[in-house]
């Protein structure tokens, strides 16, 4: 996906945060020297061809409810009907395949501590796989994304 | 007269709920993003606003931002990275991986012997394996004597990603 220096700019300062004031929009479009509407054109677009996967507030999960990441170890011919039931189970939003022993790693959330281990048990019970729970301890970078070397992309 | 959530009052307002329902998937991209929200919940503008700043004061909105999608900017490969370190180094030496510019998320995470001995999670992107093999040596480097094992998890399809989801009103089902 090549991206123009605009776009380029754009996401390199507000990838990991834009003002939260009136006019957002309008506070970008002076930093970046654009108008607002491009900002807002550009925005839009980038959005649509999903190269930003959202405009917007990212929550923290530990203070909107609980989480975990967990994982498990399906046999290779069970794997499409383990992912699925994963899938489907309620509250999991994330869910990758990985290449390892564990080769589904999803994170589980609820609205609080208890319902959490509820719906892992729940799963676990379902999947009649051990999972491996892997609560986070201690973070030391959370997802602030990472400087894009543009000139290296593809 | 705060409703807002802290670590010891993990309670939002209904309004507070309402509003993240509402933005979860992104602000509205129009001029003022604040009152066309306002619009759809029923609440004045400036409410939107200061719910939002409030929130974010909070820390239930860890960040405010354009989201990159890496996997379609051309990064196709997507290492987690996980390292057996030492108890009595790990804190200091994960500060360290997560201030390492390529690394996304770095945590720890609880050993479950005998079959997971790896408590230092690195996230690291790259478009080729080469590029995250780089990468892992440098954190290697970082890690030092205190790291007696590690291994690289590639992610080989995504079957599942979604932001926070809140339901309306509660999330019991």
């Amino acid at each position: 996906m090549r991206l123009d220096a605009a776009d380029r700019q754009m996401i390199d300062s507000y990838q990991r945060n834009l003002p939260v004031c009136e006019r957002p929009y309008e506070e970008m479009a002076r930093a970046l020297g654009l108008t607002e509407e491009e900002v807002i054109q550009r925005l839009s677009a980038l959005q649509e061809q999903q190269v930003l996967s959202r405009v917007g507030p990212v929550f923290e999960h530990s203070q909107a409810g609980a989480s975990l990441l967990a994982a498990v170890a399906a046999p290779e011919e069970q794997m499409d009907l383990v992912a699925a039931r994963i899938n489907r189970a309620p509250g999991v939003n994330h869910n990758y395949a990985r290449e390892h022993t564990y080769n589904l790693w999803f994170v589980m959330t609820a609205p609080d501590e208890d319902t959490l281990e509820e719906r892992l048990d729940e799963l676990e019970h379902q999947l009649k796989l051990p999972m491996l729970r892997l609560p986070m301890v201690e973070g030391y970078h959370i997802d602030l994304g990472f400087d894009i070397d543009w000139e290296a992309l593809p | 007269m705060s409703t807002f959530t802290l670590k010891s009052d993990p309670v939002l307002s209904n309004r507070d709920r309402e509003l993240i329902v509402a933005t979860q998937s992104g602000l509205p991209l129009v001029s003022d993003p604040w009152a066309e929200l306002g619009k759809q919940l029923d609440m004045p503008a400036d409410e939107v606003l200061s719910r939002f700043q409030r929130m974010q004061e909070a820390g239930v909105i860890r960040r405010v931002a354009a989201v990159p999608d890496h996997y379609k900017l051309g990064y196709r490969f997507n290492g987690m990275t996980v390292w057996d370190v030492r108890d009595d180094a790990i804190a200091q030496l994960g500060e360290k991986v997560g201030c390492l510019p390529f690394v996304s998320h770095c945590y720890r995470r609880p050993r479950h012997l005998p079959y997971w001995s790896f408590n230092l999670f690195a996230m690291v992107h790259g478009i080729s394996r080469e590029e995250v093999e780089h990468k892992a040596a440098q954190i290697r480097e970082v890690l030092g004597d205190a790291c007696t094992g590690h291994t690289i998890l590639y992610s080989s399809a995504i079957l599942k990603k979604t932001g926070l989801r809140l339901k309306k009103q509660t999330d019991k089902q």
